[in-house]
């Protein structure tokens, strides 16, 4: 079938080949191994896959890192939310590669190439965090008019609970995604629940927000016209590291004033970090700044205590499929 | 009233990092041994303090190749080692001479193992014994003391020789575990409460060991051990096919009567407590022991008395 955005020139409609054909999308869980929600979801529809089929629309749940999952781990050799480079994906295959790097090229073949026209069209990554985001959905681009009324849609759904946004499009921190090989790629972000703990009620949030989201594609496919909107979104600016010491040991912990603060402002002088004996460390910084992965446990190592994001509005312009 | 008069805690061990991913006793460890370098105050009693398990802390991992706070049986600490002995059966080795040898005379007097849990613990004392008096007084002392959080005292009936984890080393020994803090993330509350702790527990062995006074005895509260539950799973692959029950999550030691929601799979339907007893759940989801097959354990609440007790230098 096609699916092609009803659009002002400006827009760049997604490429379709001539041939009708159904959407074809995909629900990823275990892109790391010890955040469980996705794990438990994918793994249950990978056994009974009804609740995600709609029609139209062929959905594929895939665990998409089976022996980081296999050890409750996030990963085995490096961190496969950060292994689609053009580098990596074009490497010459072999063993002494590491295992996520083997796994994307994979990952590639089955659900890409990446780019190019073949590609699904959506990819959902199904994720945890530590840190008190709520239920966050993750765009890689504010341009992508079909992905934005979608998140619309979820979150007019989900009212009154809310659903943040995350734009991530910043060109030293964006990274390369395992859904990055999709047209269309959104990560379903849900916490706070502990890595290697499954809790009841963010499993239920992240179901029924992929519930919403497919519902979206289904009446998209069905020819619905979703009018031109606006969706309000925090835009990621920097990351803040912990404070260290000379051998990389972090000597402060995120201060008990801000820890659990995910989307709350933080300006000039509010407090941050809190040392071992007890010292508070402000924010200098230009503000406020809405702060998101408080304290998430997997970015220890990757320098980040927390990122900083600012509030912004995008414009989506009406979307129907063309028939 | 009889006063128990019971030998002064000469030498005392603090570790931390037995599980290298329960980052509060970590980073209490380590700031520590920092201090220590840097000639900061010095300890009346002979304060051992240790990072258990290096190398599993360096990769923030729970273990390499097995749990070391299982390795201190009587019957793993005296296999013969070969190649093959995994890291941790090694290590514990190592510190049973350094802390132990267990149940010898040169043992330390006391071991105090750091610990986090992802279960909505509080503090907790886990120890074996419901007649130590020296942990019961300083299990009283931190729940008299502490304001921020609940303090509580778990109690596993197993003997001694049995006992598989590191404080059954020292002559007397309690873990002191602090929760809820997901594992490889320390939170300010946790690490403060943990420290304040461990802060009064010295302070609580230095007024013993003076001899200047007798500590009154008295009731306390108690949780003794009865059983665990594992969570309900796929009958081929073994995975887990239900979580924690809402109503159930969060509320470790909340009295559970027979009936109460316990789980709820993910096709929607509640799974309740079948036993007879009414008893108190401890380590509600805690992450590392669901390759252990426990959801959560079940305690009985019991009160005991507990004797005045005053050191022996006196």
């Amino acid at each position: 079938m096609q699916s092609r955005l009803l659009s002002a020139p400006w827009t760049r409609p997604a490429v379709r080949a001539a041939t009708p054909r159904a959407g074809r999308v995909a629900v990823f869980g275990g892109t790391h191994g010890n955040e469980l929600s996705g794990v438990a979801l994918v793994g249950m529809w990978v056994k009974d896959g009804a609740e995600i089929q709609r029609s139209g629309v062929a959905t594929t749940p895939f665990i998409a890192n089976p022996r980081a999952v296999e050890r409750c781990a996030r990963y085995v050799d490096t961190d496969l939310n950060r292994a689609f480079t053009a580098e990596n994906l074009s490497a010459l295959s072999g063993d002494e590669l590491p295992y996520e790097v083997r796994r994307a090229q994979e990952i590639n073949r089955l659900f890409g190439p990446k780019g190019t026209a073949d590609a699904y069209d959506v990819i959902f990554d199904l994720h945890n965090t530590t840190s008190n985001m709520g239920c966050t959905l993750i765009l890689e681009s504010s341009s992508d008019h079909f992905v934005l009324q979608m998140v619309r849609h979820v979150q007019k759904a989900c009212a009154p609970a809310g659903c943040s946004v995350l734009l991530n499009e910043h060109p030293l921190l964006k990274y390369s995604t395992s859904r990055s090989v999709a047209k269309h790629p959104i990560g379903l972000e849900v916490g706070p629940q502990p890595q290697g703990v499954l809790r009841s009620n963010i499993f239920e949030s992240m179901r029924l927000i992929l519930k919403h989201a497919l519902d979206f594609i289904e009446l998209f496919n069905c020819g619905v016209e979703f009018p031109a909107c606006s969706v309000d979104v925090f835009r990621v600016l920097e990351r803040v590291d912990y404070p260290r010491d000379a051998n990389g040991n972090i000597t402060a912990m995120v201060h008990p004033h801000l820890q659990d603060c995910d989307w709350e402002p933080l300006s000039s002088g509010d407090p941050m970090f809190q040392t071992f004996d007890g010292r508070t460390i402000e924010y200098q910084g230009p503000g406020p700044v809405y702060p998101a992965f408080i304290n998430e446990a997997a970015y220890y190592e990757k320098q980040q205590a927390f990122v900083t994001t600012r509030r912004e509005t995008l414009s989506a312009c009406a979307v129907r499929k063309l028939q | 009233m009889n006063v128990v008069s019971l030998p002064t805690l000469s030498r005392v061990a603090l570790c931390g990092g037995t599980h290298g991913n329960e980052l509060s006793g970590i980073y209490l460890v380590r700031e520590r041994l920092r201090r220590r370098e840097k000639g900061a105050e010095a300890e009346p009693f002979a304060l051992v303090t240790v990072m258990s398990n290096p190398r599993a802390v360096q990769q923030c991992r729970r273990y390499t190749e097995t749990d070391l706070n299982r390795c201190f049986t009587e019957a793993t600490l005296s296999t013969p080692v070969s190649d093959g002995t995994p890291y941790e059966i090694l290590r514990a080795r190592e510190l049973n001479a350094l802390l132990g040898p267990k149940g010898s005379p040169e043992a330390v007097d006391l071991v105090c193992d750091l610990h986090n849990t992802t279960a909505n613990m509080g503090l907790c004392f886990i120890s074996y014994s419901d007649c130590d008096w020296i942990c019961l007084h300083i299990y009283r002392h931190l729940q008299r003391e502490m304001a921020t959080i609940p303090v509580r005292y778990v109690h596993f009936d197993l003997p001694i020789g049995e006992a598989y984890s590191l404080e059954s080393v020292g002559k007397h020994g309690f873990a002191m575990e602090v929760g809820p803090q997901s594992h490889a993330v320390v939170r300010s509350n946790v690490y403060m409460a943990m420290k304040e702790g461990v802060q009064l527990m010295l302070d609580w062995i230095r007024l013993f060991n003076s001899g200047s006074i007798s500590f009154e005895g008295g009731p306390v509260e108690l949780y003794t051990k009865v059983k665990t539950i594992d969570y309900p799973r796929d009958s081929e692959s073994h995975h887990i096919s239900a979580a924690i029950h809402p109503e159930l999550q969060d509320r470790d030691f909340c009295l559970l009567h027979p009936g109460d929601p316990v789980f709820l799979t993910f096709s929607g339907e509640t799974l309740r407590y079948r036993g007879k007893e009414p008893l108190y759940p401890f380590f509600v989801n805690e992450g590392a022991y669901y390759e252990k097959g426990i959801a959560l354990s079940l305690a009985r609440r019991r009160r005991l008395s507990i004797p005045s007790i005053q050191s022996e230098r006196r």
